[in-house]
């Protein structure tokens, strides 16, 4: 196992220069996870406008996968229902879970599928759910707090 | 004919009971330090990676263990394997014996008094949470309990509960820059008071490598009429502890950092203050007398070991300290503030590379914990492990400590008595590599 197959381009990119990084106004719901075994931290708000995700603000600390993980997710929803982002969720986690056995869908994960080869870094895998763990959990709240 | 084989066929005489002056003197004759030599008895290091040989720089959070502990553990289940202290036949009697054979020569590597002064826990953890239940069950609102900023999680949180359940205030010494006991503003601050009933300290930082004054805070504690524990799962691998001329009360270890199994953890404490504390868990072996309207207990150290204690892995401790005994705990001290002196110097030239701790190898043991500008060590350790490097990134159980330093985590490279310069120099390369993999210069 290559580490360039962990560390893709795409991933590096992002986190040098993070998409939709900061915490802003206004949002339905903000949420804080941590990974408790490494300490990477992500505070996450989202905005809902009915359905749509028309924002997601972040802050967080973390490895450079935690990072761009986050920022490729907050370009995936951004825009979109918040069902189609709980969906891209799914197929990212099942993704993680593949022990890198599945081929991820590049016309729906775009960015997301240079993630795939974290999928075989068992160690790692929780640091690329960070993100997205705390988008659906918001997404989840703003629901409950809009209904 | 293989040692295996032989040993298998020699039935051990174990004594009845073991007195410490059946106990072997070790070290004679020291043996010159060679880590090549030292190598060969610990087979792991010969293995390979997929990326090339192994280099464990890891050994603060476990130690390797050499061969004469694992086949002390192996002849202990193929030959002599029982359940002890209640088992009337022969291999009772031989598992009860190792098991407490395992205890004296625990007990003499530390310079106890008397081997009931060892008690037999799962791991440090526990024997810190032992003191924190027993010491602290008479604790009131008003009393004072003292720790520091930088302890190990498992010398903090036990302490938190111990506070939270008895409305006893917990307090802590903070550090200097540098990574010191800040000794000045605890001295201020009447730190150590009359209030003060337990002082907890660690003996050598797990992150820092910083080697702390204990015998001068336990004078302080014992003045005020406090408790002294310590913490020295980082210092009883490391360098010689002698419990009689430390000055603590009670000493926290564990065998898996020190080549011993994990499984096994102690707690050495003065008999006079075991003898007096209330028991831990209850059940089998640590009783006296049990009658459905009350029990009595066990006098040290069975008292504080209820259930099946950790016969083998005791075994395998014993096996453990007299492995680092024939070696000499001070050549062990000797190489590990070489190496870590040669390391401080390599790390050094890495540009950005901040050191937590004393830049300086004086009163410091072999871990060094360490930040690079714009480089998370989770990633700092995947690259090195690309490399076959194992090192530890993350707050390592310390998250208070990398609070006060203002850094979310680090990466740590720790030494034992098998670490070479060879190592520390793929350590600097692989450093190297790292920064310029994010640097974007691939």
């Amino acid at each position: 196992m290559k580490v360039e197959e962990l560390y893709q381009e795409i991933i590096l990119d992002h986190y040098r220069a993070k998409h939709h990084s900061g915490l802003r106004d206004p949002y339905e719901a903000e949420v804080h996870h941590v990974n408790p075994s490494c300490g990477d931290e992500v505070t996450l708000r989202v905005h809902l406008d009915g359905d749509t995700v028309s924002d997601v603000s972040y802050e967080g600390v973390g490895c450079s996968i935690s990072q761009a993980s986050t920022s490729v997710m907050s370009d995936l929803v951004i825009g979109h229902s918040y069902q189609h982002g709980l969906g891209l969720h799914q197929e990212f986690l099942t993704l993680m879970q593949s022990k890198g056995e599945i081929e991820p869908d590049e016309d729906r994960l775009e960015d997301g599928i240079a993630f795939a080869g974290v999928a075989k870094f068992p160690a790692r895998v929780k640091c690329a759910l960070l993100g997205w763990s705390a988008f659906k959990d918001a997404v989840i709240q703003a629901q409950g707090s809009t209904n | 004919m293989s040692s295996d084989v032989e040993s298998a066929r020699k039935l051990p005489e174990y004594p009845d009971t073991v007195s410490m002056d059946q106990v072997k003197p070790l070290g004679d004759e020291p043996i010159p330090f060679d880590v090549d030599i030292i190598r060969t008895d610990f087979p792991i290091l010969d293995r390979t990676t997929p990326n090339g040989p192994l280099v464990y720089l890891d050994s603060a959070n476990t130690s390797q263990k050499p061969r004469v502990v694992v086949e002390a553990i192996e002849d202990h289940y193929l030959n002599h394997n029982a359940n002890v202290a209640r088992a009337m036949h022969l291999l009772g009697a031989e598992a009860t014996a190792a098991f407490e054979a395992g205890r004296a020569q625990v007990a003499a590597f530390v310079g106890a008094t008397r081997s009931e002064e060892v008690i037999f826990t799962r791991n440090a953890t526990e024997a810190l949470n032992l003191c924190a239940h027993s010491l602290g069950a008479s604790l009131v609102p008003g009393d004072e309990i003292v720790i520091s900023v930088m302890e190990h999680h498992s010398n903090i949180v036990p302490w938190q509960l111990l506070a939270q359940r008895t409305g006893a205030t917990l307090r802590w010494f903070d550090v200097t820059d540098e990574g010191r006991l800040d000794l000045e503003a605890a001295t201020a601050e009447e730190l150590i008071n009359e209030r003060t009933k337990i002082v907890s300290l660690t003996y050598v930082s797990n992150v820092l490598g910083t080697v702390n004054p204990i015998t001068e805070i336990a004078a302080a504690a014992h003045a005020v009429g406090a408790v002294m524990v310590v913490d020295a799962s980082q210092a009883v691998p490391q360098m010689a502890v002698d419990v009689a001329t430390l000055g603590a009360d009670l000493v926290a270890f564990t065998a898996h950092k020190m080549v011993g199994p994990t499984g096994i953890g102690v707690l050495w404490g003065r008999y006079e203050l075991l003898a007096g504390l209330p028991p831990f868990l209850g059940g089998g072996e640590m009783i006296e007398v049990v009658k459905m309207t009350g029990s009595t207990y066990a006098p040290p150290p069975h008292r504080f070991e209820a259930g099946t204690p950790p016969i083998a892995q005791a075994v395998g401790l014993g096996a453990a300290v007299h492995y680092l005994s024939e070696i000499g705990m001070d050549a062990i001290a000797a190489h590990e503030a070489e190496v870590t002196a040669y390391a401080l110097k390599g790390l050094a030239t890495i540009k950005g590379l901040r050191v937590l701790g004393p830049s300086e190898p004086v009163d410091r043991g072999g871990a060094i914990s360490f930040t690079l500008p714009d480089v998370h060590p989770h990633d700092v350790s995947q690259l090195l492990d690309s490399r076959g490097i194992a090192v530890r990134g993350g707050h390592h159980c310390a998250r208070p400590l990398h609070e006060r330093f203002g850094v979310q985590s680090s990466t740590r490279a720790s030494f034992y008595l098998y670490t070479t310069r060879a190592e520390i120099d793929a350590l600097i390369d692989g450093l190297e590599y790292t920064v310029r993999f994010f640097g974007g210069a691939r």
